[in-house]
Protein backbone atom coordinates (compact mmCIF):
# COMPACT_ATOMS: atom_id res chain seq x y z
CA UNK A 1 0.00 0.00 0.00
CA UNK A 2 1.12 3.18 -0.66
CA UNK A 3 1.91 6.01 1.96
CA UNK A 4 -0.30 8.75 1.63
CA UNK A 5 0.98 11.76 3.80
CA UNK A 6 -0.73 14.85 3.85
CA UNK A 7 0.05 18.02 5.48
CA UNK A 8 -2.16 18.35 8.45
CA UNK A 9 -2.86 21.90 9.54
CA UNK A 10 -4.30 23.37 12.55
CA UNK A 11 -5.83 26.83 11.95
CA UNK A 12 -6.65 28.50 15.36
CA UNK A 13 -7.37 32.25 16.42
CA UNK A 14 -6.31 32.24 20.35
CA UNK A 15 -7.66 35.02 22.72
CA UNK A 16 -10.99 37.29 22.14
CA UNK A 17 -11.05 39.25 18.66
CA UNK A 18 -13.71 37.88 16.47
CA UNK A 19 -12.31 39.01 13.28
CA UNK A 20 -11.59 35.14 11.25
CA UNK A 21 -11.51 36.58 7.51
CA UNK A 22 -7.63 36.20 7.31
CA UNK A 23 -7.46 32.90 9.49
CA UNK A 24 -10.45 31.31 7.00
CA UNK A 25 -9.11 32.53 3.95
CA UNK A 26 -5.76 30.46 4.74
CA UNK A 27 -7.63 27.89 5.71
CA UNK A 28 -9.16 27.48 2.54
CA UNK A 29 -5.76 28.16 0.97
CA UNK A 30 -3.58 25.99 2.26
CA UNK A 31 -6.77 23.01 1.44
CA UNK A 32 -6.42 24.45 -2.12
CA UNK A 33 -2.49 23.01 -1.71
CA UNK A 34 -3.73 19.48 -1.01
CA UNK A 35 -3.17 19.99 2.74
CA UNK A 36 -5.85 19.06 5.30
CA UNK A 37 -6.87 21.83 7.33
CA UNK A 38 -8.88 22.02 11.03
CA UNK A 39 -10.19 24.77 11.54
CA UNK A 40 -10.88 24.97 15.31
CA UNK A 41 -12.92 28.25 15.41
CA UNK A 42 -12.74 31.71 17.29
CA UNK A 43 -11.76 31.90 20.92
CA UNK A 44 -9.38 29.55 21.33
CA UNK A 45 -7.37 29.07 24.40
CA UNK A 46 -3.56 28.08 24.19
CA UNK A 47 -4.83 24.95 25.95
CA UNK A 48 -7.27 23.89 23.41
CA UNK A 49 -5.34 23.99 20.38
CA UNK A 50 -2.19 22.20 21.22
CA UNK A 51 -5.02 19.32 22.23
CA UNK A 52 -6.69 20.00 19.13
CA UNK A 53 -2.74 19.59 17.59
CA UNK A 54 -1.96 16.51 19.75
CA UNK A 55 -5.01 14.63 18.70
CA UNK A 56 -4.51 15.63 15.21
CA UNK A 57 -1.16 14.75 14.94
CA UNK A 58 -0.81 17.89 13.74
CA UNK A 59 2.08 19.10 11.31
CA UNK A 60 1.84 22.58 11.15
CA UNK A 61 0.02 24.83 13.82
CA UNK A 62 -1.40 28.33 12.20
CA UNK A 63 -2.11 31.18 14.70
CA UNK A 64 -4.03 33.90 13.73
CA UNK A 65 -4.02 37.28 15.90
CA UNK A 66 -5.53 40.60 15.57
CA UNK A 67 -6.12 42.21 18.88
CA UNK A 68 -2.58 42.78 20.20
CA UNK A 69 -2.58 39.24 22.36
CA UNK A 70 0.23 37.99 19.83
CA UNK A 71 3.42 38.47 22.52
CA UNK A 72 1.53 36.29 25.40
CA UNK A 73 -0.32 34.03 23.15
CA UNK A 74 1.90 32.44 20.38
CA UNK A 75 5.06 31.38 22.64
CA UNK A 76 2.61 29.83 25.25
CA UNK A 77 1.44 28.02 22.10
CA UNK A 78 5.05 27.17 21.33
CA UNK A 79 5.68 26.39 24.90
CA UNK A 80 3.04 24.07 25.87
CA UNK A 81 3.27 22.16 22.64
CA UNK A 82 6.87 21.34 23.96
CA UNK A 83 5.41 20.75 27.00
CA UNK A 84 3.61 18.05 25.65
CA UNK A 85 6.56 16.73 23.71
CA UNK A 86 5.30 17.90 20.58
CA UNK A 87 8.50 19.56 18.97
CA UNK A 88 8.46 18.80 15.36
CA UNK A 89 5.20 20.68 14.80
CA UNK A 90 5.71 23.95 13.16
CA UNK A 91 4.48 27.19 14.57
CA UNK A 92 3.46 29.94 12.39
CA UNK A 93 1.80 33.31 12.95
CA UNK A 94 0.44 35.81 11.25
CA UNK A 95 -2.48 38.72 11.42
CA UNK A 96 -1.29 42.56 12.71
CA UNK A 97 2.04 42.16 14.33
CA UNK A 98 4.48 45.22 14.62
CA UNK A 99 7.63 44.41 12.96
CA UNK A 100 9.53 45.11 16.88
CA UNK A 101 7.53 42.16 17.89
CA UNK A 102 8.92 39.28 15.44
CA UNK A 103 12.14 38.84 16.75
CA UNK A 104 10.94 38.06 19.93
CA UNK A 105 7.98 35.94 18.99
CA UNK A 106 10.73 33.90 16.44
CA UNK A 107 12.90 33.41 19.67
CA UNK A 108 10.31 31.84 21.64
CA UNK A 109 9.94 29.20 18.88
CA UNK A 110 7.18 30.84 16.07
CA UNK A 111 8.44 29.68 12.86
CA UNK A 112 7.43 32.39 10.83
CA UNK A 113 5.29 35.73 11.13
CA UNK A 114 3.05 36.42 7.89
CA UNK A 115 1.67 40.14 8.09
CA UNK A 116 -0.81 41.70 5.88
CA UNK A 117 0.35 42.04 2.39
CA UNK A 118 2.50 38.11 2.40
CA UNK A 119 1.59 36.51 -0.88
CA UNK A 120 -0.36 33.54 0.04
CA UNK A 121 1.90 30.90 -1.81
CA UNK A 122 4.60 32.29 -0.24
CA UNK A 123 3.34 31.08 3.01
CA UNK A 124 2.59 27.54 1.53
CA UNK A 125 5.81 27.07 0.14
CA UNK A 126 7.32 28.20 3.29
CA UNK A 127 4.93 25.36 5.00
CA UNK A 128 6.01 22.77 2.45
CA UNK A 129 9.25 23.47 2.76
CA UNK A 130 9.86 23.72 6.76
CA UNK A 131 7.58 21.19 7.72
CA UNK A 132 8.64 17.73 9.18
CA UNK A 133 9.04 15.31 7.08
CA UNK A 134 7.69 12.54 8.80
CA UNK B 1 4.98 -6.14 20.39
CA UNK B 2 5.64 -2.31 18.56
CA UNK B 3 6.40 0.17 21.12
CA UNK B 4 3.87 2.59 19.63
CA UNK B 5 1.18 -0.22 20.08
CA UNK B 6 2.30 -1.01 22.95
CA UNK B 7 1.96 2.65 24.35
CA UNK B 8 -1.67 2.92 22.79
CA UNK B 9 -2.96 0.59 25.41
CA UNK B 10 -0.93 1.37 28.18
CA UNK B 11 -2.98 5.26 27.32
CA UNK B 12 -1.03 7.68 25.71
CA UNK B 13 -2.82 10.24 23.50
CA UNK B 14 0.17 10.91 21.43
CA UNK B 15 0.59 7.66 20.45
CA UNK B 16 -2.71 7.31 19.79
CA UNK B 17 -2.56 9.90 17.65
CA UNK B 18 0.27 9.14 15.64
CA UNK B 19 -0.76 5.54 15.01
CA UNK B 20 -3.80 7.05 13.27
CA UNK B 21 -2.01 9.07 11.26
CA UNK B 22 -0.11 5.82 9.82
CA UNK B 23 -2.55 4.18 9.72
CA UNK B 24 -4.78 6.60 7.60
CA UNK B 25 -1.77 7.13 5.39
CA UNK B 26 -1.77 3.46 4.80
CA UNK B 27 2.12 3.03 5.77
CA UNK B 28 3.79 -0.08 5.05
CA UNK B 29 4.01 -1.20 8.67
CA UNK B 30 -0.05 -0.36 9.66
CA UNK B 31 -1.53 -3.65 8.69
CA UNK B 32 0.87 -5.22 11.32
CA UNK B 33 -0.03 -2.66 13.92
CA UNK B 34 -3.79 -3.55 13.28
CA UNK B 35 -2.75 -7.03 13.96
CA UNK B 36 -1.58 -6.39 17.33
CA UNK B 37 -4.54 -3.99 18.28
CA UNK B 38 -7.14 -6.04 17.16
CA UNK B 39 -7.23 -8.50 20.07
CA UNK B 40 -7.86 -5.35 22.03
CA UNK B 41 -11.19 -4.36 20.33
CA UNK B 42 -14.75 -5.21 20.96
CA UNK B 43 -15.18 -3.34 23.98
CA UNK B 44 -16.53 0.03 22.60
CA UNK B 45 -20.12 0.86 21.72
CA UNK B 46 -19.91 2.51 17.90
CA UNK B 47 -22.50 5.27 17.26
CA UNK B 48 -22.78 6.11 13.79
CA UNK B 49 -24.52 9.62 13.11
CA UNK B 50 -24.93 10.40 9.44
CA UNK B 51 -27.35 12.79 7.57
CA UNK B 52 -27.59 15.40 5.00
CA UNK B 53 -25.17 18.34 5.16
CA UNK B 54 -26.45 21.24 7.57
CA UNK B 55 -28.94 19.03 10.09
CA UNK B 56 -26.45 19.52 12.66
CA UNK B 57 -24.75 16.12 12.73
CA UNK B 58 -21.73 18.00 14.43
CA UNK B 59 -23.40 19.75 17.20
CA UNK B 60 -25.73 16.89 18.28
CA UNK B 61 -22.54 14.91 17.90
CA UNK B 62 -21.20 17.17 20.62
CA UNK B 63 -24.16 17.30 22.94
CA UNK B 64 -24.61 13.30 23.18
CA UNK B 65 -20.70 13.41 23.94
CA UNK B 66 -21.72 15.93 26.87
CA UNK B 67 -24.30 13.53 27.95
CA UNK B 68 -22.09 10.76 28.11
CA UNK B 69 -19.20 12.21 30.14
CA UNK B 70 -22.33 13.06 32.54
CA UNK B 71 -22.61 9.29 32.75
CA UNK B 72 -19.12 8.54 33.04
CA UNK B 73 -18.34 7.25 29.37
CA UNK B 74 -15.06 8.23 27.96
CA UNK B 75 -15.45 8.85 24.35
CA UNK B 76 -13.91 9.04 20.88
CA UNK B 77 -15.28 10.67 18.30
CA UNK B 78 -14.27 10.05 14.49
CA UNK B 79 -15.42 13.44 12.66
CA UNK B 80 -15.40 12.98 8.72
CA UNK B 81 -15.03 15.91 6.01
CA UNK B 82 -14.96 15.70 2.23
CA UNK B 83 -11.68 15.59 0.69
CA UNK B 84 -11.60 17.88 -3.02
CA UNK B 85 -11.48 15.68 -5.57
CA UNK B 86 -9.49 17.99 -7.44
CA UNK B 87 -6.66 19.44 -4.93
CA UNK B 88 -6.60 16.36 -2.77
CA UNK B 89 -6.81 18.72 0.13
CA UNK B 90 -9.59 19.13 2.64
CA UNK B 91 -11.15 21.65 5.23
CA UNK B 92 -12.50 19.49 8.23
CA UNK B 93 -14.25 21.89 10.14
CA UNK B 94 -16.71 19.78 12.57
CA UNK B 95 -14.48 20.62 15.66
CA UNK B 96 -16.01 24.22 15.77
CA UNK B 97 -19.23 22.66 16.54
CA UNK B 98 -17.70 20.28 18.95
CA UNK B 99 -16.49 23.09 21.47
CA UNK B 100 -17.84 21.96 24.65
CA UNK B 101 -16.95 18.37 24.19
CA UNK B 102 -13.19 19.74 23.14
CA UNK B 103 -11.21 20.29 26.13
CA UNK B 104 -12.46 17.48 28.14
CA UNK B 105 -9.61 15.33 28.66
CA UNK B 106 -11.75 12.13 28.31
CA UNK B 107 -12.76 13.42 24.75
CA UNK B 108 -10.79 12.47 21.90
CA UNK B 109 -11.51 14.18 18.88
CA UNK B 110 -10.15 13.80 15.23
CA UNK B 111 -10.93 14.76 12.20
CA UNK B 112 -10.89 12.42 8.71
CA UNK B 113 -10.84 13.33 5.07
CA UNK B 114 -12.52 10.97 2.99
CA UNK B 115 -9.07 11.20 0.76
CA UNK B 116 -11.32 10.14 -2.68
CA UNK B 117 -13.23 7.35 -0.76
CA UNK B 118 -16.76 7.51 -0.97
CA UNK B 119 -19.84 6.11 0.71
CA UNK B 120 -19.23 8.66 3.85
CA UNK B 121 -16.48 7.69 5.42
CA UNK B 122 -12.83 7.72 4.75
CA UNK B 123 -10.95 4.03 3.69
CA UNK B 124 -9.33 3.44 7.09
CA UNK B 125 -12.27 5.10 9.45
CA UNK B 126 -13.15 1.28 10.68
CA UNK B 127 -9.12 1.15 11.62
CA UNK B 128 -9.31 4.14 13.06
CA UNK B 129 -12.29 3.03 15.28
CA UNK B 130 -10.60 -0.06 16.42
CA UNK B 131 -7.30 1.88 17.58
CA UNK B 132 -9.78 4.17 19.60
CA UNK B 133 -11.28 0.90 21.13
CA UNK B 134 -8.47 -1.06 21.68
CA UNK B 135 -7.18 2.52 23.72
CA UNK B 136 -9.90 1.89 25.59
CA UNK B 137 -12.86 4.43 25.01
CA UNK B 138 -16.18 3.39 25.82
CA UNK B 139 -18.44 4.49 23.56
CA UNK B 140 -16.56 6.00 19.69
CA UNK B 141 -19.10 8.25 17.70
CA UNK B 142 -18.39 8.27 14.01
CA UNK B 143 -19.54 10.94 12.12
CA UNK B 144 -19.98 10.84 8.80
CA UNK B 145 -19.78 13.58 5.68
CA UNK B 146 -22.78 15.45 4.87
CA UNK B 147 -24.22 12.54 2.90
CA UNK B 148 -26.86 12.35 -0.20
CA UNK B 149 -28.99 9.65 -0.53
CA UNK B 150 -26.03 6.61 -1.31
CA UNK B 151 -23.57 6.63 1.38
CA UNK B 152 -24.16 3.92 3.96
CA UNK B 153 -20.70 2.89 4.50
CA UNK B 154 -21.51 3.86 8.70
CA UNK B 155 -23.76 1.17 8.66
CA UNK B 156 -20.92 -1.15 8.68
CA UNK B 157 -18.49 0.68 11.22
CA UNK B 158 -21.63 1.29 14.02
CA UNK B 159 -23.62 -0.49 16.29
CA UNK B 160 -26.15 1.96 16.19
CA UNK B 161 -26.50 4.34 13.69
CA UNK B 162 -28.91 7.69 14.24
CA UNK B 163 -29.95 9.21 10.94
CA UNK B 164 -30.24 13.15 11.74
CA UNK B 165 -32.94 14.93 9.81
CA UNK B 166 -33.90 18.98 9.62
CA UNK B 167 -36.92 20.61 8.33
CA UNK B 168 -37.05 22.57 4.88
CA UNK B 169 -34.73 19.76 3.32
CA UNK B 170 -37.61 17.67 1.25
CA UNK B 171 -41.31 16.18 0.82
CA UNK B 172 -42.79 12.89 2.14
CA UNK B 173 -41.10 10.89 -1.38
CA UNK B 174 -37.34 11.84 0.00
CA UNK B 175 -38.11 9.95 3.22
CA UNK B 176 -39.58 6.94 0.93
CA UNK B 177 -36.48 6.69 -1.06
CA UNK B 178 -33.86 3.92 -0.73
CA UNK B 179 -30.41 4.33 0.62
CA UNK B 180 -29.62 6.25 3.68
CA UNK B 181 -33.29 6.36 5.31
CA UNK B 182 -32.55 2.29 5.67
CA UNK B 183 -30.01 2.72 7.68
CA UNK B 184 -31.42 4.32 10.39
CA UNK B 185 -31.42 1.95 14.11
CA UNK B 186 -33.07 5.79 15.62
CA UNK B 187 -34.33 9.23 14.00
CA UNK B 188 -33.42 12.09 15.70
CA UNK B 189 -35.59 15.31 14.40
CA UNK B 190 -33.15 17.97 14.69
CA UNK B 191 -33.81 21.78 14.66
CA UNK B 192 -37.28 20.04 15.94
CA UNK B 193 -37.69 24.43 16.78
CA UNK B 194 -38.20 25.15 13.20
CA UNK B 195 -41.26 25.58 10.92
CA UNK B 196 -42.15 21.89 9.67
CA UNK B 197 -40.22 19.81 12.33
CA UNK B 198 -43.88 18.33 13.13
CA UNK B 199 -44.90 17.31 9.53
CA UNK B 200 -41.53 15.66 9.44
CA UNK B 201 -41.81 14.17 12.35
CA UNK B 202 -44.73 12.16 11.10
CA UNK B 203 -43.32 11.76 7.51
CA UNK B 204 -40.70 9.63 9.27
CA UNK B 205 -43.46 7.65 12.05
CA UNK B 206 -44.95 7.10 9.38
CA UNK B 207 -42.33 5.42 7.14
CA UNK B 208 -41.29 3.49 10.17
CA UNK B 209 -44.62 2.04 10.70
CA UNK B 210 -44.73 0.85 6.77
CA UNK B 211 -41.05 -0.65 7.73
CA UNK B 212 -42.57 -2.46 10.20
CA UNK B 213 -44.89 -3.66 8.14
CA UNK B 214 -42.99 -4.32 5.03
CA UNK B 215 -39.97 -6.00 7.01
CA UNK B 216 -41.16 -7.21 10.44
CA UNK B 217 -38.53 -6.73 11.94
CA UNK B 218 -37.64 -7.34 15.38
CA UNK B 219 -36.24 -3.66 16.30
CA UNK B 220 -38.77 -0.60 15.39
CA UNK B 221 -36.83 3.11 15.59
CA UNK B 222 -37.95 5.49 17.07
CA UNK B 223 -37.90 8.85 16.05
CA UNK B 224 -36.77 12.01 18.65
CA UNK B 225 -37.13 15.35 18.17
CA UNK B 226 -33.73 17.16 19.21
CA UNK B 227 -32.67 21.22 19.53
CA UNK B 228 -29.36 20.35 19.37
CA UNK B 229 -28.37 24.02 19.83
CA UNK B 230 -30.09 24.43 22.94
CA UNK B 231 -29.15 20.58 24.20
CA UNK B 232 -32.76 19.50 24.10
CA UNK B 233 -34.04 16.27 24.06
CA UNK B 234 -30.29 15.04 23.77
CA UNK B 235 -30.80 13.12 26.94
CA UNK B 236 -33.76 11.25 25.81
CA UNK B 237 -32.15 10.71 22.18
CA UNK B 238 -28.89 8.83 24.13
CA UNK B 239 -31.76 7.42 26.61
CA UNK B 240 -32.75 5.50 22.87
CA UNK B 241 -29.33 4.57 21.73
CA UNK B 242 -28.57 2.66 25.01
CA UNK B 243 -31.88 0.76 24.30
CA UNK B 244 -30.74 -0.26 20.66
CA UNK B 245 -27.70 -1.32 22.71
CA UNK B 246 -29.58 -3.35 24.93
CA UNK B 247 -31.89 -5.09 22.32
CA UNK B 248 -28.56 -5.84 20.77
CA UNK B 249 -27.03 -7.62 23.46
CA UNK B 250 -30.54 -9.43 24.67
CA UNK B 251 -31.70 -9.93 21.37
CA UNK B 252 -28.79 -11.99 20.27
CA UNK B 253 -28.10 -9.32 17.04
CA UNK B 254 -24.82 -8.06 18.18
CA UNK B 255 -23.04 -11.36 17.82
CA UNK B 256 -24.77 -12.21 14.64
CA UNK B 257 -23.76 -8.55 13.59
CA UNK B 258 -20.68 -9.09 14.39
CA UNK B 259 -20.21 -11.61 12.33
CA UNK B 260 -21.77 -10.54 9.80
CA UNK B 261 -19.02 -7.51 10.18
CA UNK B 262 -16.18 -9.64 10.08
CA UNK B 263 -16.82 -12.01 7.46
CA UNK B 264 -17.24 -8.85 5.29
CA UNK B 265 -14.02 -6.75 6.80
CA UNK B 266 -12.08 -10.11 6.20
CA UNK B 267 -13.20 -10.24 2.37
CA UNK B 268 -12.81 -7.24 1.81
CA UNK B 269 -8.78 -7.34 2.63
CA UNK B 270 -8.40 -10.47 1.28
CA UNK B 271 -9.86 -8.63 -1.97
CA UNK B 272 -7.80 -5.75 -1.84
CA UNK B 273 -4.62 -7.89 -1.20
CA UNK B 274 -5.11 -10.42 -3.43
CA UNK B 275 -6.00 -7.58 -6.29
CA UNK B 276 -2.77 -5.62 -4.82
CA UNK B 277 -0.62 -8.88 -5.48
CA UNK B 278 -1.41 -10.39 -8.38
CA UNK B 279 -2.05 -7.18 -9.89
CA UNK B 280 1.15 -6.24 -9.26
CA UNK B 281 2.57 -9.53 -10.44
CA UNK B 282 0.90 -9.79 -13.80
CA UNK B 283 1.90 -5.87 -14.73
CA UNK B 284 5.62 -7.11 -13.69
CA UNK B 285 6.17 -10.22 -16.00
CA UNK B 286 6.11 -7.62 -19.09
CA UNK B 287 3.39 -9.78 -21.50
CA UNK B 288 0.71 -7.39 -20.16
CA UNK B 289 1.38 -4.37 -22.84
CA UNK B 290 2.11 -7.35 -25.42
CA UNK B 291 -1.70 -8.63 -24.53
CA UNK B 292 -3.16 -5.03 -25.01
CA UNK B 293 -1.75 -4.53 -28.09
CA UNK B 294 -3.26 -8.19 -29.68
CA UNK B 295 -6.41 -6.62 -27.97
CA UNK B 296 -6.12 -2.87 -29.97
CA UNK B 297 -5.82 -5.05 -33.45
CA UNK B 298 -8.46 -7.50 -32.10
CA UNK B 299 -6.20 -10.25 -32.38
CA UNK B 300 -7.36 -10.50 -29.04
CA UNK B 301 -10.44 -9.70 -26.64
CA UNK B 302 -10.32 -8.59 -23.29
CA UNK B 303 -13.12 -10.92 -22.00
CA UNK B 304 -10.75 -14.37 -22.76
CA UNK B 305 -8.03 -12.88 -22.07
CA UNK B 306 -8.82 -11.83 -18.42
CA UNK B 307 -10.28 -15.63 -17.91
CA UNK B 308 -6.84 -17.16 -19.42
CA UNK B 309 -4.80 -14.81 -16.84
CA UNK B 310 -6.88 -15.79 -13.94
CA UNK B 311 -6.61 -19.70 -15.15
CA UNK B 312 -3.13 -19.64 -15.26
CA UNK B 313 -2.58 -18.07 -11.73
CA UNK B 314 -5.88 -20.21 -9.83
CA UNK B 315 -5.64 -23.63 -12.52
CA UNK B 316 -7.65 -25.42 -10.28
CA UNK B 317 -10.73 -21.76 -10.12
CA UNK B 318 -12.50 -23.48 -13.52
Amino acid sequence: MAGKKRIKVIMAKPGLDGHDRGAKLLARVFAEAGMEVVYTGLRQTPELIVDTALQEDADVVGLSSLSGVHNYFFPRVVELLRGKGLDDVLVVGGGIIPEEDVPGLKDSGVAAIFGPGTRTEDIVKFIEKEVRTQ
Amino acid sequence: MNKLVTEVLQGSVRAMARLITLVENEDPCSLEYLGAIYPHTGNAHVLGITGSPGTGKSTLTDRITTALRRRAQSVGIIAVDPSSPFTGGALLGDRIRMQRASGDSEVFIRSMATRGNLGGLARTTADVVKIMDAFGKDWIIVETVGVGQDEVDIVRTADTTIVVLAPGLGDTIQSMKAGVMEIADLYAVNKADRSGAEALLTEVKLRVEQDAEIKKTLWQAPVLKTVALDDQGTESLLDAVVSHRNFLKQSGNFEIVRREKAREETLSLLKEEISRTMVEKILGNGRFEALIDDIVAFRKDPYTSVQEIVGTIFPDSE
